[in-house]
């Protein structure tokens, strides 16, 4: 060892390795980012991969003869039309006689395709006694085969097609029998234990009357108390223990929330389980507190000249926050609404306590009908056991995502077009 | 009068009141010698009278709807046969809900008795006494209040400090409402976690070692012992939760770094938006994830390696939970890392250091209590969790640490105790708000220390 070595020596040799250490850690970084985006990537490719295929379902055309022996005018309600459908099948596999076979063959076509007769029957009474062609909706597993998402060439005891009904559907589809359409009864329908009938109507109407309850109670309730608590709260111990409970609210577990709308609403008050009207409450005061602190920031933003300006020509404190403060920072506060409306649509575990899980056919009509949301629905259809639910559950995601990346980038936009720094 | 029409009525009278409150200030002020010898605009004088037309009948119609359906209960047990007056409670109970279903139509679980049916006349003709009294009483205050405004109308009158005062009342009311959804939240967990804790003592749930809160139907039924011991279903909360961490920690913290100290605007411009984006996404949506592509993927790799893996394990929700929490864990440490004084780092470059030993050995621990808190609360996000852990962890609670193994945590046995049919007196009922109250005051004391921690932190370089 050198005694009289200059320090920059030492610097000198160690730096290769100091610098190396810098690319690496630079690297960490990069990879840390990138592992988010893969991750993002991937959910966003298997959510579209799985669910793509629900938009379309595959139909049958059918023959059917409206007898007018099995239906008339005045029947045209009661009558047996999952019988009509049977006969068009029948007639269509002459030789089809033995009863488990018979049995299978119905089992090829919905049983949606009896109401569907029924609607149109009713619409125009006109049909009875005619022979219409008409397309109604195959079963689900048809419908899986024909969107290869069944194994064909497995033996028949691992697939839940019967090596007759495969002989049927190609029949059919040499026919042209078999078509894919877009699935419009996804859009239009209510939730359904049949996968080709189920739509995701209801479960739309749910979560927009919820999110109506919502709206209306959160942003007048937290615009006003972020109003309170920065424009005229004094300093004290109560506004402080208003402040602390805001800021800890904000982090609280949501199902808890669930909890308090279980045993405050609905065991206390005695409000309708299950509606829109209870999970509008609950979700109220899960938001609250991300719009109360949004508001606070947006109002903080405004600069003290303005409110000095209003004062000074003799305008009183609340002429002054309504007239000049507030206005200036509305889109601060519209943008932190439309966050937090976007996070209470997401929601899910909240509702799930107050009963908003049941399984619910007809579209609610109103704020205290019995109603599901999309995000409860999706849960609910990923834990269907039948296999077609599985693309369902991915379309309804899409679909919940659609709403979601609409709402954030109209906040986006919002803060991008009044946006005003001072 | 029903409630509904009732309020609107109301709410128009209120308007009402507002424009004859207006224009009794305009003529009162044309004589004397125009309105600007009035205290206040004349909108005042009518927002005054407005405001006293609604709010005096509000609050009596709130206080007839909060306790009006008990007191008509109330009588109508009074004037039940005295057989049926004196069954025990839960049989009463069973009455009375049968009355309130023949009332509203429903199907009822007895037969219509006549006793019955005369009750449930008995109620709903008290019920229409009662809303007619209502009506009554509402309208009353209403115009009552509406007329004495009127008459105190006078340029004296501070009309404009009175509507402010009030307003700053409502905005008092508003922002106690954070208050009170605190207090209902410890209150409703409370009062029944107590109950629970009568049946099983609080001991008992605390330390044992056995959970399965099937209670049994039948003195014979199999698997149904009903045991309430949480530390099973603790453990496996600590153990996803200790997965999650130990994903978003340090993804998170690295990608902090790297946005605020490296990255140029346009990466930024591209990097930040894709983690809130992962921050956005619904819960279901990452449960529906870890269920259907990240278990299998977990369970076939550990398949190939020879390792027995549950297609619920541990590993697949808290590895997707761990991503979740991600962009929570970066924007806190991205502010906190924004907060360092850029003097700090300036001296550590004077000094020689590079950028990465400036990060590692000066903005790092200055920005340690910051980053401290935003785990903190990263944690409590992960250990009240939902939604994921529901779809992608088990029911099964095993009291093991291998994240390999199917291990059940709180949210999920909250969920799975209260969704579906229950009744409100049994121990299986009870002991999800037990383990709710849990939940609520492990999050709360993970909260209150994070804040404060960074409370104290920004104060430090403000």
């Amino acid at each position: 060892m050198e005694k009289n070595q200059r320090t920059i020596d030492i610097v000198k040799r160690g730096l290769n390795k100091r610098y190396r250490s810098e690319k690496r850690f630079k690297i960490y970084g990069l990879s840390a980012i990138l592992v988010s985006i893969i991750f993002l990537a991937l959910l966003f490719i298997s959510i579209i991969g799985t669910g793509y295929s629900a938009f379309f379902r595959t139909v049958v055309k059918l023959d059917i003869t409206f007898d007018p022996e099995s239906i008339s005018k005045e029947t045209l309600s009661t009558a047996n039309y999952s019988g009509l459908v049977k006969k068009s099948l029948r007639g269509l596999f002459p030789n089809v006689e033995d009863r488990r076979e018979k049995r299978q063959l119905y089992g090829l076509v919905s049983s949606g395709a009896a109401f569907q007769l029924r609607r149109l029957a009713m619409a125009d009474p006109g049909v009875i006694g005619k022979t219409v062609s008409v397309w109604v909706p195959a079963n689900d597993d048809v419908d899986m085969l024909m969107k290869g998402q069944m194994e064909r060439n497995v033996p028949q005891s691992e697939r839940r097609l019967t090596d007759k009904q495969l002989t049927w559907i190609d029949k059919l589809s040499g026919e042209d029998r078999l078509e894919k359409r877009f699935n419009t009864a996804f859009f239009t329908g209510g939730d359904s234990r049949e996968p080709e009938l189920a739509g995701i109507w209801g479960a739309v109407m749910g979560s927009f009357y919820t999110l109506v309850v919502t709206l209306l109670l959160s942003f007048p309730i937290g615009v006003s108390a972020a109003v309170y608590l920065e424009e005229f709260a004094p300093k004290n111990k109560w506004t402080d223990l208003i402040e602390v409970n805001i800021n800890n609210l904000a982090a609280v577990p949501s199902i808890v929330f669930g909890l308090l709308g279980l045993a405050v609403f609905l065991n206390f008050f005695g409000l309708p389980r299950s509606t829109p009207l209870v999970g509008g409450l609950v979700l109220t005061l899960m938001t609250l507190p991300t719009i109360i602190i949004a508001s606070r920031a947006s109002l903080k933003s405004v600069p003290p000249s303005i409110r000095d300006a209003a004062l000074g020509i003799g305008a009183s404190k609340t002429q002054m926050v309504s007239h000049h403060v507030l206005p200036l920072a509305m889109p601060g506060m519209m943008t932190g609404t439309i966050i937090g409306m976007a996070q209470a649509l997401g929601e899910t575990a909240p509702l799930l306590m107050i009963g908003m899980v049941a399984f619910i056919v007809d579209v609610p009509h109103g704020f205290t009908d019995p109603a599901t949301v999309l995000p409860v629905q999706i849960y609910l259809w990923a834990d269907s056991p039948e296999r077609a639910f599985t693309a369902l559950t991915s379309a309804a995601i899409m679909v919940l995502l659609a709403f979601l990346i609409f709402m954030n980038s109209a906040a986006v936009l919002l803060r991008k077009k009044f946006e005003r720094r001072w | 009068m029903n409630p509904t029409v009732l309020f609107i009525v109301i709410l128009i009278l209120s308007v009402a009141g507002y424009f004859l409150g207006r224009r009794k200030a305009l003529l009162v002020g044309k004589r004397a010698q125009g309105v600007r010898n009035m205290h206040s605009k004349p909108v005042y004088y009518g927002a005054l009278t407005g405001l006293w037309c609604g709010i005096p009948a509000l609050i009596i119609m709130a206080i007839w709807l909060s306790v009006g359906p008990n007191v008509v209960m109330d009588l109508v047990v009074e004037s039940l046969p005295p057989e049926i007056r004196d069954l025990p409670q839960d049989r009463l109970n069973l009455v009375v809900n049968d009355i309130h279903n023949l009332v509203s139509g429903n199907i009822i679980s007895g037969e219509k008795s006549p006793a019955l049916i005369a009750a449930a006349d008995h109620y709903q003709r008290l019920t229409s006494i009662g809303h007619g009294a209502l009506t009554l009483a509402a309208l009353a205050a209403s115009i009552l209040a509406m007329l004495l405004v009127q008459r105190k109308i006078s340029p004296r009158l501070r009309a404009r400090n009175q509507v402010e005062r009030l307003i700053q009342w409502f905005l008092i009311g508003c922002s106690s409402i954070a208050i009170f959804t605190t207090i209902g939240i410890v209150l409703s967990v409370l009062f029944e976690a107590i109950r629970f804790f009568r049946i099983i003592p609080i001991t008992d749930f605390l330390f044992g070692l056995d959970w399965s809160p099937q209670m049994a139907i039948r003195a014979d039924q199999v698997g149904s012992s009903g045991a309430f011991g949480a530390i099973p279903v603790f453990l496996g909360t600590a153990v996803i939760s200790a997965i999650a961490l130990v994903v978003a920690v340090p993804i998170g913290l690295m990608s902090a770094i790297y946005l605020s100290e490296y990255a140029g605007k346009k990466f930024r411009a591209f990097a930040k938006p894709i983690l809130e984006i992962l921050a956005g996404v619904p819960t279901v949506v990452y449960g529906f994830f870890a269920a259907l592509t990240v278990a299998p993927i977990i369970r076939g790799f550990g398949g190939s390696m020879g390792l027995d893996v549950s297609s619920e394990s541990a590993l697949a929700a808290g590895l997707v939970m761990g991503v979740m929490i991600i962009p929570f864990v970066s924007s806190l440490s991205d502010d906190v890392i924004n907060a360092v004084p850029q003097s700090l780092r300036d001296g550590a470059y004077g000094l020689g250091a590079t950028h990465s030993e400036t990060i590692k050995k000066v903005v790092l621990p200055a920005a340690l209590p910051g980053i401290v808190g935003g785990v903190l609360l990263a944690a409590s996000r992960a250990i009240g969790e939902t939604m994921i852990v529901v779809m992608a962890a088990g029911l099964a609670a095993n009291l093991t640490v291998n994240p390999l193994q199917a291990v059940t945590t709180v949210t999920v046995q909250i969920v799975t105790l209260l969704v579906g049919d229950q009744e409100f007196d049994s121990p299986k009922t009870l002991a999800a708000f037990a383990l709710g109250l849990v939940l609520f005051l492990i999050t709360l004391v993970l909260n209150v220390i994070a804040l404060y921690v960074v409370r104290k932190y920004r104060e430090q370089y403000e």
